[in-house]
């Protein structure tokens, strides 16, 4: 048994480990029906979509082989366990990019999939799931199959956003966005409130890439100040790809570095980069990976890990929601490193449960400091419920089983297709008891 | 460069991640293994990354009977290769090999046996003057003999010496040997072994460093390079420190 923690590092959990080299023997190790199962990728979920305590994981790292690459139609074909890190840096030489990234690119193509990742160009592009052409499926009771919107169409559509639930991903057939350049022109505006940024993110309709950072401890009248940043894929600069990261946090630090005081601190002193704001060009990596610049960064907030709220609200009401929720944040002052604001688009996704939904999602992170973090994050998830909005598997450990399935109605249809032998720590605590 | 590199041992995870790199190069390869499956899927990942060509031949490269005519199959099917490297092997459980004497004999006839002689046969036949490199992933186990590991260790020490000797006959021709000697590496080989910590290299930190080494024509190379220092310092030892080591 192996200890085994997702990104937010809450809990160490003991899990049979199998990490297969072949696709052959991941084959077989999904056949196996002793003990329930679930696939990791590389945990940089924040929850527990990625744990399955006491049962089997099947890691997947090492199933990232390239099956097939068509440089002229930029259709790929790769095995599920290979990172965005790696395929990127094998794509983008030739002009190629992925059409959607979430904030970073160490996550598994297979867990993309399951998660049904988004990004930056959400109103343009929708999720990972419009993308996919076809997906390879191993299920517990041995059979193999190929998944799109014509073959299998109910299984291809319970697998996107499915959270690893109705089988073992085996590769992933997509079509890449054509690229002229490895840069981004980007716009960097100061923002001073939450109207600012409603009123930018209308003013750049024509902008592909759009998101903001808010300062999660302004209060009052301030409540969503920061920087709105808007870009656009440059025509010249050359098709590099990105390097390693040359920082790393090697050890985890006592205590957590990152408190209301260390943060309100930099979220002061970021404000007022005078650098920052304007025009630039700069690499694909520091703009939509600009976490990634520091490798293990989850260690800043120390051996106790901490929390994620996501959460997507729809248009209906929507300056109201963001503001009562930051107005919780502010009000008790447990600040976060990066807060996200940004719109969500109506560009359909064909996943049972995928989770943006026309409107604006806001991420946060909380250091953890028990149970007043967790009273504020049930606060935030009843404002959400009470909107009609939902949160994000991908980063949740808290929602409660009545805002799971308030979120997601098409549930049932998912625990319908789940594989039998496959179970997660998150599906157990969201759908026990369910009829 | 386009040259033409023969695997031995295709499906090793040193192996792959090299082959990866020098795909990029666009160089061409031959796999050789015994898991077709394997070697199939390995081959379209490398022609996926730029390799100009890639075969396949399935072999038991441990079949120490059958190694004169499994090379001389190959060089009929596919000439003669620019580059060879010996990257296939296996790592026992000490104890049980000790009183498993049919197993110790295969951990050292698969990683001292079969590749000294698949070394030979590949250099028997090879048109005098022809440039060729030969790289043989050995251990840094190989070094000095320790209590914990020396039935794998003497195996990888013996090919170490052996490879010695063929760099100094050949040194000054265009053939030229190169011995890697990688420490712990996350591996499928080493899954028995609890990982973590500054020492372990990942397959592709190996194989950049043997890229670099093939590029630059380095006799050996001790990846990652501290490594080197760690082995000089055990090697030194004096026996009444040596003894108490349990490492």
């Amino acid at each position: 048994m192996l200890d085994v923690s997702s990104w937010g590092r809450l809990r160490q959990v003991p899990h049979e480990v199998a990490r297969p080299a072949f696709l052959d023997e991941a084959r077989v190790l999904m056949r196996s029906q002793r003990n329930p199962v679930l696939c990791y990728g590389l945990g940089r979920s924040y929850g527990d979509v990625c744990l399955n305590e006491n049962g089997r994981l099947i890691v997947t790292d090492m199933l990232d082989r390239l099956v097939s690459f068509d440089r002229q139609t930029g259709v790929v074909r790769a095995e599920a366990g290979v990172s965005l890190d790696h395929l990127l840096r094998t794509v983008v030489p030739h002009g190629w990019f992925m059409p959607v990234v979430p904030g970073t690119k160490f996550v598994t193509l297979g867990g993309a999939v399951a998660n049904d990742v988004h990004g930056k160009n959400h109103e343009t592009a929708g999720t990972l799931g419009a993308h996919l052409r076809a997906l390879g499926l191993a299920r517990s009771s041995g059979e193999v199959l190929t998944l799109t919107r014509d073959e299998n169409p109910e299984l291809f559509a319970a697998t996107i956003g499915g959270l690893g639930l109705t089988g073992m991903i085996l590769w992933v057939e997509l079509q890449l966005a054509p690229i002229r350049s490895a840069m981004i022109d980007s716009e960097t505006i100061a923002i001073d409130d939450l109207d600012a940024f409603f009123r930018q993110a209308d003013a750049s309709r024509d902008w592909p890439y759009t998101v903001a950072w808010v300062d999660c401890l302004a209060k009052e009248r301030a409540i969503g100040r920061g920087f709105f940043i808007r870009g656009r894929a440059a025509e010249a600069g050359g098709l590099t790809p990105h390097g390693a990261p040359r920082i790393g946090i090697p050890f985890d630090i006592p205590g957590g570095l990152l408190n209301g005081v260390t943060i309100g601190a930099f979220n002061a002193f970021y404000r007022k980069r005078p650098w920052a704001l304007g025009a630039r060009r700069l690499h694909y990596d520091p703009f939509f990976f600009p976490l990634d610049a520091v490798a293990r960064w989850n260690r800043l907030y120390g051996p106790r890990g901490f929390f994620q709220h996501q959460s997507a609200v729809p248009m209906q009401g929507v300056t109201e929601t963001i503001r009562k929720l930051l107005a919780l944040t502010a009000e008790f002052a447990e600040g976060s490193f990066l807060v996200v604001l940004k719109m969500f688009g109506d560009r359909p996704s064909p996943g049972l449960l995928s989770f943006p939904m026309p409107g604006a999602t806001l991420a946060l992170d909380f250091p953890n400091k028990g149970e007043s973090t967790r009273r504020l994050l049930t606060r935030m998830a009843d404002v959400v419920l009470e909107a009609g909005g939902r949160l994000y598997p991908a980063k949740d450990a808290t929602m409660s089983r009545a805002a799971f399935r308030a979120g997601y109605p098409a549930w049932r249809q998912l625990e319908a297709q789940r594989d039998p032998a496959i179970m997660s720590d998150f599906w157990r605590r969201v759908t026990a008891g369910a009829a | 460069m386009t040259a033409r590199i023969l695997v031995l041992g295709a499906t090793s995870a040193i192996a792959q991640a090299y082959a990866r790199r020098r795909a990029a190069e666009g160089c061409g390869f031959i796999l050789v293994g015994r898991r077709e499956d394997r070697l199939a899927s390995i081959a379209a990942d490398l022609g996926a990354r730029g390799a100009s060509s890639v075969e396949v031949q399935v072999t038991d490269l441990a079949a120490v009977d059958k190694i004169e005519e499994a090379a001389r199959a190959l060089q009929a099917r596919f000439g003669s290769p620019d580059e060879a490297v010996i990257a296939y092997g296996t790592l026992p459980d000490q104890a049980a090999a000790e009183l498993n004497l049919s197993e110790a004999h295969a951990v050292i006839d698969t990683n001292f046996t079969s590749a000294a002689l698949w070394t030979l046969a590949l250099l028997k036949d090879r048109p005098a003057g022809r440039p060729f490199t030969l790289v043989g992933i050995g251990s840094v186990a190989g070094d000095r003999g320790r209590a914990s590991n020396f039935i794998y260790g003497s195996a990888k020490a013996g090919f170490d010496r052996f490879l010695e000797g063929l760099a100094q006959k050949y040194d000054g021709t265009p053939t030229r040997v190169i011995r890697v000697k990688p420490g712990f590496v996350d591996t499928p080989m080493t899954a028995g072994i609890k990982k973590g910590g500054p020492l372990w290299a990942t397959p592709d930190q190996v194989a950049a460093d043997m890229q670099r080494a093939v590029a630059k024509g380095r006799r050996v190379v001790y990846t990652p390079w501290f490594w080197w220092v760690i082995m000089m310092t055990i090697r030194h030892l004096p026996w009444f420190v040596f003894k108490r080591l349990k490492v």
